[in-house]
């Protein structure tokens, strides 16, 4: 049994998610929306079998009935989400956000996916790619001891930052910084990202600082550290710990690097894959809980 | 070269750039100090913030003495003459800084971004140039995009609303040949009312030859810093150019001796350590390293037990670009266990 799915936004970030989910075991992608007809997602889409429309997600909502359609990722960008996300709602269907419009609660599969079991949110927010990949450490330095201030630094090749990456910038440091508090643990957040444009294309880089409130208990945290990234791997395999934890007074470093599986863009687009891995990992537990009958979506009065 | 009767706008680094060189320490009345004898030096354009711009307080970067809004806070009320300029990195700041600044009462915005990713300064222009700053779009590392490539680059910082794009020689890696060919570039095919910089970095002792070719080319907007003080071997220094200027029939309308004696007698004895072309600056002049790479590379040198050289190689050859100052200790800890590895083995 599968819950059947539409993907917004034909992007990198769109396309990748759809070959994962074409392997899904509780997700079915049945819709690919996008803006523009010639776009090589949607033509991805139309040979994987998908229906697909370049009329926005206007071209999607007479289709969500007729093909019960229960699931919508949005990859498009952060100024265009809202709208979707009211359109979707209006039809009862629960919104897995991609773009760091955060609307809805933050999700960090490995960290809270739990705590959004058996809450009826429609729509769940992504963060961000950085944000996914690094913050499950700073999470596994907060559950050791008080981390008064998170920083993460994601590195990402220039050709798989798409343009709407690039129009988000501004969104993509607040939202991290925000779920950098609210999600990892830290008191004080902050959120840096650098697109690197070597050729060959470098594979993505995650740098994450915690400085805890008292003298970091080097055992433990290392422990927690090394338990959160099998965690992290059992989704994205390619999630790989390169230097640290160093520790040097109250400081912990934690050097990261994040392969993808290269479905869509070659491996070095980790990025990608931690994104569209853990959108995938999260529509898949709401859709075991609307197959056993725990969650009921329901349409939002307009 | 003829540059008789040119006019070029000086733009002084210490405050900003020079908060490389000070770890970021340079504290609030430092500040007060230095911008007071440059303005009176007549230096019309003086810039203040952390060494990686708004928001770079950081332990990526380090931690400032003062917070950007302290120092600029500081230093604009006391200035008669003289402009003040921020500088604010996309991934760094955002446009949120933008409205403190104003209300601080800056009047020139550097968006700067690797030479090859100006897209993702559309937003930060657009609003700083709608807020009526002065708009400038700063071309960072641009040693590594070539002058039609960077003319790309330029042409979409124009079309957000930039007023005057720099060529940033950030790794003081250019040539004058370099340097001319990318301003030539620009000034073909720019608007002619969009104004041209160059911001040179000393690291291979280039920074006023640099700094001439750019004006003979079309460049009116130039960077320096007092005594140089700026990351790397520092920046073109500005005492040594505008007096080199003056020489050449050039006006910038700053007092040749008033500012020798605020490089020698104000910004000086700041120094934590003398701003010189040592071996490591000029690994990154010769092999294209971000210059403010230099004071993190010798801290994890000394911390991690290599040759801050080995790890200035090696950010040459992965290629990083501005802000990549967590890779600095990556590196440094790779070279670490390599060695340890070789030791094992000798053994």
């Amino acid at each position: 049994m599968k819950v059947n799915a539409a993907l917004i936004g034909s992007g990198n970030i769109g396309t990748d998610l759809m070959i994962k989910a074409l392997r899904s075991d509780h997700i079915n992608p049945k819709w690919m929306v996008g803006i523009e007809a010639d776009s090589d997602g949607l033509k991805q889409a139309a040979a994987a079998g998908l229906n697909t429309t370049h009329e926005g997600i206007d071209g999607l909502l007479g289709a969500i009935e007729r093909d019960d359609i229960k699931i919508a990722f949005d990859a498009t960008s952060a100024y265009v989400h809202p709208e979707n996300a009211a359109k979707l709602a209006a039809h009862g269907v629960l919104t897995i956000d991609l773009t760091p419009a955060a609307i809805g609660p933050y999700c960090i599969p490995p960290v809270n996916l739990a705590e959004h079991v058996g809450k009826q949110v429609m729509n769940v927010n992504m963060v961000t790619c950085g944000g996914q990949a690094t913050i499950p450490m700073v999470a596994a330095v907060s559950r050791i001891q008080a981390v008064d201030y998170g920083e993460i630094i994601a590195t990402v090749a220039s050709k798989s930052a798409g343009p709407g990456t690039r129009k988000n910038i501004d969104e993509f440091t607040r939202t991290t910084a925000g779920a950098v508090e609210q999600i990892g643990g830290a008191k004080q957040g902050k959120a840096i990202i650098i697109l690197n444009p070597a050729e060959p294309p470098l594979i993505m880089r995650d740098t994450v600082h915690c400085l805890t409130q008292d003298k970091p208990d080097e055992a433990a945290i290392t422990q927690s550290v090394h338990a959160m990234i099998a965690e992290v791997q059992k989704y994205v395999p390619g999630y790989r710990l390169k230097n640290g934890p160093v520790f040097d007074g109250k400081r912990v470093s934690i050097f990261l690097e994040v392969e993808g599986l290269g479905d869509y863009l070659p491996k070095y687009a980790g990025n990608l894959d931690i994104m569209t891995a853990a959108a995938l990992r999260t529509a898949e537990m709401f859709a075991e809980e609307i197959l056993d009958g725990s969650l009921v979506l329901t349409a939002a009065s307009a | 070269m003829d540059l008789e009767g040119k006019n070029v706008t000086l733009h002084d680094m210490s405050l900003r750039d020079g908060m490389h060189a000070k770890a970021h320490q340079i504290t609030p009345e430092q500040m007060v100090a230095v911008a007071r004898a440059l303005d009176d030096a007549g230096v019309p354009l003086i810039e203040v913030t952390h060494g990686d711009g708004l928001g770079g307080a950081s332990v990526n970067y380090g931690f400032p003495a003062a917070s950007d809004e302290e120092y600029l806070r500081a230093v604009i009320p006391e200035m008669k003459q003289a402009k003040i300029s921020a500088l604010l990195i996309p991934g760094i700041a955002t446009v949120d800084h933008l409205h403190m600044i104003k209300d601080c009462g800056v009047n020139t915005v550097r968006v700067a971004t690797h030479c090859t990713e100006a897209d993702v300064s559309e937003q930060h222009i657009m609003k700083a140039r709608e807020m009526g700053f002065d708009t400038v779009g700063f071309l960072m590392m641009a040693h590594m995009a070539g002058p039609e490539d960077l003319l790309t680059q330029a042409k979409l910082m124009e079309s957000y609303g930039a007023n005057c794009i720099y060529c940033t020689d950030s790794a003081g890696y250019m040539l004058p040949d370099d340097v001319s060919a990318r301003i030539s570039t620009l000034r073909d095919a720019l608007k002619p009312d969009t104004e041209l910089g160059f911001h040179g970095h000393h690291n291979l002792a280039m920074g006023v030859g640099n700094s001439l070719a750019a004006v003979e080319a079309g460049a009116n907007r130039i960077d320096g810093s007092a005594a140089g003080l700026g990351a790397g071997a520092g920046n073109t220094p500005l005492e040594a150019f505008n007096a080199v200027l003056d020489r050449m029939g050039a006006t910038t309308g700053v007092d040749v001796f008033k500012l020798m004696n605020v490089a020698e007698d104000v910004i000086v004895p700041l120094m934590d350590q003398l701003i010189r072309l040592d071996r490591d600056s000029l690994i990154m002049g010769y092999a294209g390293v971000y210059s403010s790479f230099l004071l993190h590379a010798k801290r994890a040198a000394k911390k991690h037990g290599v040759p801050s050289g080995e790890i200035l190689v090696e950010l040459g050859v992965r290629k990083t670009v501005g802000g990549q100052e967590d890779m600095i200790e990556d590196v440094a800890l790779n070279l670490a266990r390599r060695r340890a590895d070789a030791a094992e083995l000798a053994k």
